[in-house]
C-alpha cells in the first residue's frame, strides 16, 4: 500500500474524475431501446403472437439430439482398439485405486476378500491417531493455535458420534482434492502457455461450473459405473474449474523480473514452469486449492445420492425422518471438516510463502520431527488399540448428542409464532414475489432477447451483444422460456435480497476486526452446511413454495456479497481516503463518495458471484416444489432422460453466462471510468 | 464341478454335504463376487434390503450394500454395477421400471408381497371441521374446503400433493371430481412430512398425499379419504365413474412393490436369484418394523435380527436348494 502523504494531490484529481456525468448519447440510445421494447410488448399480443410466445413449430428438438448422442456414445463410440465406455471405465478404475486405499486407511481397514465375506486384515487408523496427525499437521503449518483448531474440529466429529461417516466422506475428499488440484494445475498451465487452448476451454469451464450437477449425473453413472468413483468424478467436474482459472491468473501475475531471471540463468521450458513460475505463484495457487476443498465438500450431499455414503447420506436420511437435530449434527460435521481442511490449507500456504532456510544436514529425527511423531503415534495407538477398543474406536458411551433439542426448538417456534411468520410471508409473497413473477412471465421473448442484446452492445460492444442475444434466443428455441423466466424471477429476487443484506454486513465488518472474524465463521458455515439441513425447518415454518426456496437461496448466496464487499473496502487506497479527509469529508461522505465508489468493481464482482451461487441452488429449490429450470433438471434426473436434463441444465448455464458477462463488462466500465485500469 | 479322480469327487460331495448341514451351501458354480443391493433413504427400504442381505449371507453369499438414489439407480442396474433393488413401487417407480426393463438389461424379480397405498390423508382432528369425512364427497362442501384453505388458496382448500416427479394425477383428479381445492406440489417427501409435522404440532388443518408402508400413519392419528375405488378403466375410459367426460374420477392405484435387478443375476448367482424371487413380507409386518426403527429408536440391524430369529422357517425356505 502506498504511503498517504505524496498521493494526496493525485488522489484528489482522481476523485474529481469519478464524478463525471454520463454522456447524453447513452441516454438517447436507452430511450430508443426502451421505446422499441415497449412497442414490441404492446403490439406483440395483438399482431404478432410469435414475438410474445415462442411458437412450438420453431422448437429445436435439442433434447432428442442430446439423448441420441449419449446413446451412441455409450453403446457405439469407439476408438478402434477400445470403446469410449472402456476408456471411461478405465478412468474410473484409476480413481478407484486411491479411493479404496484412502477408505481402507480411514474407515474400513485393510480387507481381504470382497463384500460381506471380507475379513479385516488390519484395522483402520484409530481415532486418536487421526486427531493426532491432524493436530501435528496444524502444528507444523501454523503453530499451536492451528493445531488446536484442526484437532478440535476432528475431536468434535468423534464426540458427536459422526466419526465413521466423516471418515468415509474424508476419504472421498482426500481423493477428489489432489486430483482436482493437479488436474486444474496442469490444465491451467496449458491454458497459460497456449492462448488458443485457453480460448477453447473457457466456455467449457463456464459450463462445468454452472450446469446443475443433476443434469449430468445420469450420463456419469452410465459411463463411470455406480458408486463412490462416479461421485468423485461428479465432484471433480464441479470443483476443478476454479483451480484452472486461478492457475492461469496467478501464473500471469508472476513478476516479469522473475521470468527474466529464469531466462537469464538458462532455464528450459520445463524448469521455467516447475522451478520458477509455479513456486512464485504458490500463494495464489493455494486460494485455488482452498476453493477445490470447499466445493468438494459442497457436493457431499449429491455425491451421497449416487453411492458415496458418508455424512451426506446421514443428513438425507435424518431429514427424511424429520430428525432435525440428527440432520444438523451430521451437517455441522461437514462444516467441521471444511473448517479444519480449509484452515490447514491456508496454514500451508503461509508456510510455503515464508520458506525456511534451505534444509541443513542434520540428523533424521531433527529433520523430520513431525513425520516421525505422526508415525510413532499411528503405530502406538494401532498396537494399543488391538488390546483396548476405546483407543481404536471412540467409545459410544462417551458420545454426546443434542438429542431432541432442535426438534423441540422448532416445535416451540412453530406453535407460538407460526401465525406471525405466516402473515410476514404472505405480505412478501403477495406484494412482491407474485407480482414480479407475473410481470416477468408476461414479457415477450423477442423483446427480452433484443433488450439483452442492446445491453450487451452498450456495455461491451457487438460481441457481447451477439452472445447475450444468441444465448437467450437459444433458451427460447429449446422451449425453456417460461421456466427460464421463473428461474430469473426466483434467483433475481433472492440475489437482490442477498445483496441488500450482505453488502451492509460487509460494510460493517470491513473495518472491525473482531466482527470480521465472526462474519467469516458464519460465512464458512453457510457455505458448507448442506442447505437441506435448514430447508426442512423452513418448510415447517413457511410451508413449501417460493418463499421457502428463497430463504435457502438467500442464505447460501449471501456469502459472496459479504466477502467481496468487505474485501473491496479493505483494498481501497489509503491515500485516497486521506485525500478525502483533507477535503473535509464527513464519515458518511467518506463511505458513500469515496470508499464505496472505489470498491464498486469488487462489489459488482460480489453481486456477480451472488447470482452464480443463487443459480447453483436451483436444484435444491426444486426439492421444495418450485417450477423452474431446477425442477426440470430434477424431473429429467428422475426419469433418467439425459437429453432433457442437459438441455435444461444448459439453459441455466446460459442465464448464468449472460448475467456474468454483462456484470463483468459493467464492472470493467466502472473501473475504466474511475481510472483504476 | 468335475474332478478327474473318483476319490476326490466323494470327498467333494462329503464336503458339500457337511456344508449343507451347516446351512452355508455356497455352491461351487456360483460366483463369489459380492451381490450389490441398493439402499435408498427411507427406513422401510433399508429394512427390506437388509433382510434380503442377511438371508443371502446365511446362504453363503457375499453381500454389499450400496447407497443409491431411487431412480438414478437404474443406470447402475442396467450396466451390472448394481444387482438388486428391493423396493420399486408400482405407484412411483413404474415408469422408470418399465423404461429400464424395456432395454432388456434389467428384469422384475416379482412382488415383495407388500402393497403400496397412496391416497389423500387428513389428521383425525379435522373430522370436527369437516364431519362428512372420510367420504370424498364431504370435500365438495365449501365450508369444508375453506377449513383446509390458506391465504394463498382461499376460498379454495389447499391439498399438498407429492413431488411433481411422482405423477399421481391430482390436478386432474380435482378437476374431474369438481373439488374446490388447489393442488400444491411438495418437492420431496421430506418436505411433505415436514409440513404434516408442523400442522400436527399446531393442530392446524392439512390435507396431503401420504403413502404406506411408512411411519407417518403410525405416528399421526388420521384417515385416508375414501374416493371411488381405483380401477384400470377409470384411468383409461372417460365414461367410467361419476364424471362421464373425464378420466381420473377415482382414487389412486393401490399397487405392488416390486423387486427389480440386473438381468445377469440369474446366471451369476442362480441360488441368490431364486432367494430374491422367493422373498416376501407383508404390510403389517413391515409397518411394525418401520415403527420400531423410526419411532422407538431401534437400529435397523436390531430389528432385522429380531425378525430373522422369529421367522427362521420362512427364510430358510427361500434359500432351500
Amino acid at each position: 500500500m502506498a504511503s498517504p502523504a505524496p498521493t494526496i494531490g493525485a488522489g484528489s484529481s482522481r476523485l474529481r474524475r469519478m464524478g463525471l456525468a454520463t454522456g447524453t448519447g447513452t441516454l438517447v440510445a436507452w430511450v430508443v431501446a426502451l421505446l422499441a421494447f415497449g412497442i414490441v410488448w404492446q403490439t406483440a399480443e395483438l399482431y404478432a403472437s410469435w414475438a410474445q410466445e415462442y411458437p412450438k413449430t420453431w422448437m429445436v428438438p435439442a433434447a432428442r439430439w442430446v439423448s441420441a448422442f449419449m446413446k451412441w456414445l455409450v453403446n457405439e463410440a469407439s476408438f478402434g482398439l477400445f470403446t469410449f465406455t472402456d476408456l471411461t471405465r478405465f478412468l474410473a478404475a484409476l480413481v478407484d485405486t486411491p479411493y479404496t486405499a484412502a477408505r481402507s486407511l480411514l474407515s474400513s481397514g485393510l480387507l481381504s476378500g470382497r463384500g460381506s465375506s471380507a475379513t479385516q486384515v488390519l484395522p483402520p487408523l484409530s481415532w486418536i491417531a487421526v486427531v493426532g496427525v491432524v493436530s501435528l499437521l496444524g502444528l507444523y503449518a501454523g503453530g499451536v493455535k492451528l493445531a488446536l483448531l484442526a484437532g478440535g474440529c476432528f475431536l468434535l466429529l468423534a464426540v458427536f458420534g459422526q466419526w465413521d461417516s466423516a471418515m468415509v466422506t474424508l476419504a472421498s475428499i482426500l481423493v477428489a482434492v489432489p486430483i482436482g488440484v493437479m488436474g486444474g494445475l496442469l490444465i491451467g498451465i496449458a491454458a497459460y502457455r497456449w492462448p488458443r487452448f485457453e480460448e477453447a476451454i473457457t466456455p467449457l469451464l463456464d459450463l462445468m461450473q454452472t450446469i446443475p450437477v443433476f443434469a449430468y449425473l445420469v450420463p456419469i453413472l452410465v459411463l463411470f459405473g455406480f458408486g463412490p468413483t462416479a461421485a468423485v468424478i461428479a465432484t471433480l467436474i464441479y470443483a476443478m474449474p476454479p483451480m484452472v482459472r486461478i492457475t492461469t491468473l496467478s501464473l500471469r501475475g508472476v513478476a516479469q523480473e522473475i521470468i527474466d531471471l529464469g531466462r537469464m540463468i538458462g532455464c528450459t521450458r520445463r524448469q521455467m514452469t516447475w522451478r520458477v513460475l509455479v513456486p512464485s505463484a504458490r500463494e495464489s495457487l493455494m486460494v485455488g486449492v482452498n476453493q477445490v476443498i470447499m466445493l468438494s465438500l459442497n457436493m457431499v450431499i449429491i455425491a451421497s445420492m449416487i453411492g458415496a455414503g458418508g455424512l451426506g447420506f446421514d443428513v438425507l436420511a435424518a431429514l427424511r425422518r424429520l430428525q432435525i437435530g440428527a440432520g444438523l449434527e451430521a451437517g455441522l460435521a461437514i462444516v467441521a471438516l471444511a473448517v479444519a481442511l480449509d484452515r490447514l490449507s491456508q496454514g500451508f500456504a503461509r508456510k510455503l510463502s515464508q520458506r525456511s532456510p534451505a534444509s541443513e544436514q542434520r540428523g533424521l529425527v531433527a529433520r523430520h520431527p513431525f513425520t516421525l511423531a505422526a508415525l510413532v503415534l499411528i503405530l502406538a495407538t494401532g498396537l494399543v488399540g488391538l488390546a483396548v477398543p476405546a483407543v481404536q474406536a471412540y467409545p459410544p458411551a462417551l458420545e454426546i448428542s443434542t438429542g431432541t433439542f432442535w426438534e423441540e426448538g422448532v416445535k416451540w417456534i412453530n406453535i407460538n409464532f407460526f401465525d406471525t411468520l405466516e402473515a410476514l410471508k404472505n405480505a412478501v409473497l403477495l406484494n412482491m414475489l407474485v407480482p414480479f413473477k407475473r410481470f416477468l412471465g408476461e414479457l415477450p421473448w423477442l423483446g427480452v432477447v433484443g433488450l439483452l442484446a442492446f445491453l450487451g452492445w452498450r456495455l461491451g460492444g457487438w460481441r457481447l451483444a451477439m452472445l447475450a442475444g444468441v444465448l437467450s434466443a437459444l433458451i427460447a428455441a429449446t422451449g425453456q422460456w417460461e421456466k427460464a423466466m421463473i428461474t430469473v424471477y426466483l434467483c433475481g429476487v433472492s440475489a437482490v435480497a442477498a445483496a441488500l443484506i450482505g453488502i451492509p454486513i460487509g460494510i460493517a465488518a470491513a473495518e472491525r476486526d473482531r466482527l470480521w472474524r465472526w462474519v467469516q465463521v458464519v460465512s464458512d458455515t453457510l457455505q458448507t452446511l448442506p442447505s437441506f439441513v435448514y430447508l426442512m425447518p423452513a418448510v415447517m415454518l413457511f410451508r413449501v413454495g417460493d418463499f421457502t426456496a428463497m430463504i435457502a437461496v438467500v442464505a447460501y448466496s449471501l456469502v459472496p456479497a459479504v466477502r467481496y464487499t468487505a474485501l473491496g473496502l479493505q483494498k481501497v487506497d489509503a491515500g485516497l481516503i486521506e485525500a478525502g479527509r483533507a477535503m473535509g469529508c464527513t464519515r458518511w461522505q467518506l463511505l458513500t463518495k469515496i470508499k464505496l465508489k472505489l470498491a464498486l468493481p469488487e462489489i459488482l464482482l460480489g453481486i456477480n458471484q451472488t447470482i452464480m451461487f443463487a443459480l447453483s441452488m436451483l436444484v435444491i429449490t426444486a426439492l421444495v416444489g418450485t417450477r423452474d429450470l431446477g425442477q426440470e433438471v430434477y424431473i429429467a434426473l428422475t426419469k433418467a432422460d439425459t437429453g432433457r436434463g442437459i438441455v435444461a441444465g444448459l439453459a441455466v448455464a446460459f442465464i448464468a453466462i449472460i448475467a456474468d458477462r454483462l456484470i463483468s463488462a459493467g464492472a470493467m466500465r466502472a473501473k475504466r471510468r474511475m481510472g483504476l485500469v | 464341478m468335475r474332478s478327474p479322480m473318483p476319490g476326490l469327487r466323494y470327498a467333494t460331495a462329503a464336503l458339500l454335504l457337511s456344508a449343507g448341514i451347516c446351512a452355508a451351501p455356497a455352491l461351487a458354480q456360483e460366483s463369489s463376487d459380492p451381490i450389490k443391493l441398493t439402499l435408498h433413504d427411507w427406513t422401510g427400504q433399508l429394512i427390506t434390503t437388509e433382510l434380503m442381505g442377511e438371508v443371502l449371507k446365511k446362504a453363503g453369499y457375499s453381500v454389499e450394500y450400496v447407497q443409491a438414489d431411487y431412480l438414478a439407480q437404474f443406470a447402475g442396474l442396467e450396466t451390472g454395477d448394481l444387482h438388486v433393488a428391493m423396493e420399486m413401487w408400482e405407484t412411483t417407480g413404474r415408469d422408470a421400471m418399465d423404461a429400464s426393463t424395456a432395454t432388456g438389461k434389467t428384469e422384475v424379480f416379482g412382488p415383495t408381497g407388500m402393497k403400496a397405498k397412496e391416497e389423500w390423508w387428513y389428521p383425525a382432528y379435522m373430522k370436527e371441521k369437516c364431519p362428512g369425512l372420510p367420504n370424498w364427497e364431504a370435500l365438495k362442501d365449501e365450508a369444508c374446503a375453506e377449513a383446509f384453505s390458506t391465504a394463498e388458496t382461499a376460498p379454495k382448500g389447499r391439498y399438498l400433493g407429492g413431488p411433481v416427479t411422482w405423477g399421481g394425477f391430482d390436478d386432474e383428479r380435482v378437476e374431474a371430481l369438481n373439488l374446490p381445492f388447489e393442488v400444491i406440489h411438495a418437492g420431496t417427501d421430506a418436505a411433505l412430512f415436514a409440513e404434516l409435522e408442523s400442522a400436527y404440532q399446531r393442530q392446524a388443518p392439512i390435507l396431503l398425499w401420504i403413502y404406506a408402508p411408512h411411519w407417518a400413519p403410525a405416528k399421526y392419528e388420521g384417515e385416508w379419504v375414501e374416493f371411488p375405488e381405483f380401477t384400470k378403466e377409470c384411468y383409461t375410459d372417460p365414461a367410467w365413474g361419476s364424471n362421464p367426460d373425464a378420466l381420473y374420477d377415482c382414487g389412486k392405484p393401490f399397487g405392488e412393490i416390486w423387486k427389480v435387478g440386473w438381468v445377469g443375476v440369474k446366471d451369476k448367482w442362480p441360488g441368490a436369484y431364486k432367494a430374491v424371487r422367493a422373498f416376501t413380507v407383508d404390510n403389517s409386518e413391515m409397518g411394525k418394523m418401520i415403527t420400531q426403527v423410526d419411532l422407538e429408536g431401534k437400529s435397523v440391524s436390531e430389528v432385522v435380527q429380531a425378525w430373522m430369529a422369529e421367522n427362521e422357517a420362512r427364510w430358510s425356505e427361500w434359500i432351500k436348494k
